[in-house]
This record gives C-alpha cells, sequence and structure tokens, in this order.
C-alpha cells in the first residue's frame, strides 16, 4: 500500500524545485466539463492533458469551464498563451492532444485544423 | 445512454457542486449486493437549492435554460435510475448545501458499470485544487475512504494538482479500490 511518508518525500522534492521556478504567467488549459462535454468524452480529454503535462514536465495551469453553448463541438478545449489570444479546439479526440501540447503549447503555433473559434485577450 | 458509466454521472453531478461554491464535496458509494442496491450520494456545503426550484429541478424542460446552473444532468441521471428500478432524490435548502441521492437495482441489466471513478476523481482534484473531496467507497462488508484534507495536511502547502501528486493519488486509489474488491 502506498505510505503517506512516499507523499512527504515527493512533497520535499516539489518545494526545492518550487522556489527554482518562476510563477507569473504560466499558459493556461481550459476544458469544458459540462454535462454535454462530460458525455463526448471530456474526462478522457482532461486525462490526456494531464498524462502530456506530467511526461513533459510542463509548468501549465489546467482549469474546467461549465456548458458555452456549443455542445455540438465538445469535447472542447481552450489553450491560453500568455499574452496571445486564446484558442478553441473542438470535436477533440484523445489522439490530438499530444499534437496541440507540442505544437501549440510548447512551441507556440496554433494547430489550424483543430481550432473552432479564437478570442482576443480579456475574453476570460 | 449518453453516460456510459455511473462514474461519468458522478463527475456530472459533481459540476453543480462546484457551480454552488462547494467547499467541501462528499460522494459516497454503497455497493450492496446482498440487497441488490448500489447506492450513490453526493453530498456538498454549497449554496443549497430554494424550495420552489428543488420540486423542478429533474425535469429537464423546466430546467434547460432559467436554472442554467443546473441544467440536464440530474433529468439523465435519474432516467439512469429509473430504468434500473431505481431513483434519484435530491435534499436542499437554501444555505443548508445539497445531497443527491441515486439508487439502482445492483443486479439490473441496464445498470451502467460504475467504471473509471479513479478518473472521475483525479479528473475533479486536478482542476479544483481547491476544493476538497472526500469519497467512501463501500463493497460487501469493506470500506475504502480517500479524503483529500487528509492529503493537503501532508503536503504543506505543495499544490495538491502538481502532476507528480496526481499520479501518487491516483496510484493510491488504484490500490485502495484492488483492495475493496480483493478476494471476490
Amino acid at each position: 500500500m502506498k505510505s503517506l511518508k512516499e507523499l512527504k518525500e515527493l512533497r520535499e522534492t516539489l518545494q526545492k524545485e518550487m522556489s527554482a521556478r518562476d510563477n507569473t504567467d504560466k499558459t493556461k488549459i481550459i476544458v469544458g466539463m459540462g454535462t454535454c462535454g462530460i458525455a463526448a468524452g471530456a474526462r478522457n480529454i482532461l486525462k490526456a492533458v494531464l498524462d502530456e503535462i506530467e511526461k513533459r514536465e510542463l509548468d501549465v495551469t489546467v482549469t474546467q469551464t461549465g456548458c458555452i453553448g456549443m455542445c455540438e463541438k465538445e469535447p472542447l478545449l481552450d489553450v491560453k498563451l500568455p499574452g496571445k489570444e486564446r484558442i478553441t479546439y473542438g470535436n477533440l479526440e484523445v489522439e490530438d492532444i499530444k499534437k496541440i501540447i507540442i505544437e501549440h503549447v510548447i512551441n507556440g503555433n496554433m494547430v489550424e485544423e483543430l481550432a473552432i473559434a479564437r478570442f482576443e485577450e480579456g475574453g476570460e | 445512454m449518453i453516460m456510459r458509466e455511473l462514474s461519468l454521472h458522478i463527475l456530472d453531478i459533481v459540476q453543480n457542486s462546484i457551480t454552488a461554491d462547494a467547499s467541501i464535496i462528499k460522494v459516497v458509494i454503497d455497493e450492496d449486493i446482498k440487497r441488490d442496491l448500489f447506492l450513490i450520494k453526493i453530498i456538498d456545503n454549497g449554496n443549497g437549492i430554494a424550495g420552489d426550484k428543488l420540486a423542478q429541478i429533474t425535469d429537464p424542460f423546466i430546467t434547460s435554460r432559467t436554472t442554467r446552473k443546473v441544467g440536464l444532468g440530474l433529468a439523465l441521471f435519474k432516467e439512469a435510475a429509473k430504468q434500473c428500478e431505481g431513483d434519484l432524490r435530491i435534499k436542499s435548502a437554501l444555505g443548508e448545501g445539497t445531497e443527491v441521492e441515486v439508487c439502482f437495482r445492483y443486479g439490473h441489466i441496464d445498470r451502467a458499470p460504475l467504471g473509471d471513478i479513479q478518473g472521475t476523481l483525479i479528473s475533479l482534484i486536478s482542476v479544483n485544487p481547491d476544493i476538497d473531496f472526500i469519497y467512501q467507497h463501500k463493497y460487501q462488508d469493506k470500506e475504502f475512504v480517500f479524503s483529500t484534507i487528509e492529503i493537503k495536511k501532508e503536503l504543506d502547502g505543495i499544490s495538491i494538482n502538481k502532476s507528480r501528486i496526481l499520479n501518487w493519488i491516483e496510484g493510491y486509489l488504484d490500490e485502495g479500490l484492488e483492495d475493496l474488491y480483493g478476494g471476490d
């Protein structure tokens, strides 16, 4: 059985790393978790996002949003790079997540064929 | 059937608690095979629901726009329960939090499996690090309890949704559930 001692060690490692990191303007990933999103597979999309973040050790904030009225395009996911416009991706499959993470989150280029909308700064 | 797993319904219903500004959300599962009963409770300390709205809340046609915050999720869950000779009930009052209780006939052929409840919990914790989740799962005579309150005590200010912490929690839940179902 996993022990809380293990957790304490993990905490200590993370505390050391934290102090070395600049925490100000992080990239945000927002997953649609309304009933429509969940029914369309949002949980697996979120899991894929978390897996990619872990695998690539990215410092990204992941949040959720409710139904935004584009239910037919769920699962939806937004990427907001610091200082850039917020891009909405739709009709996503788990396989698309790797591409969005590598091309958009890491390299800063939006994935045209999966994007369905863009919002100017301040759109959330 | 839109939601293929009960754990997806749970993920969906907990969203209502989040919208209602709950700070503690408890998910209780009781698999009582002897009584042929699968019971799910979602209990929160959020804003609660006023009496006049409560009566209509599982009606999809009344709730879809005016009480947008609740939406279709409860109606879908109730429908799923009714198909399995069960039902969904809501206890709530303004300022008193909300308790959603859903029961299914355990052995009913149309009852969806619980599915990836670990995935549901990890999803919830990852995007709501400031909300506390308590998970209590009974199976026959055994019980597994998980609480983010206990985890956060050990973390001493480190955010619970860091990748490696979530990974640890996932492993912890996997082991806990394996143990719960073990020997059967």
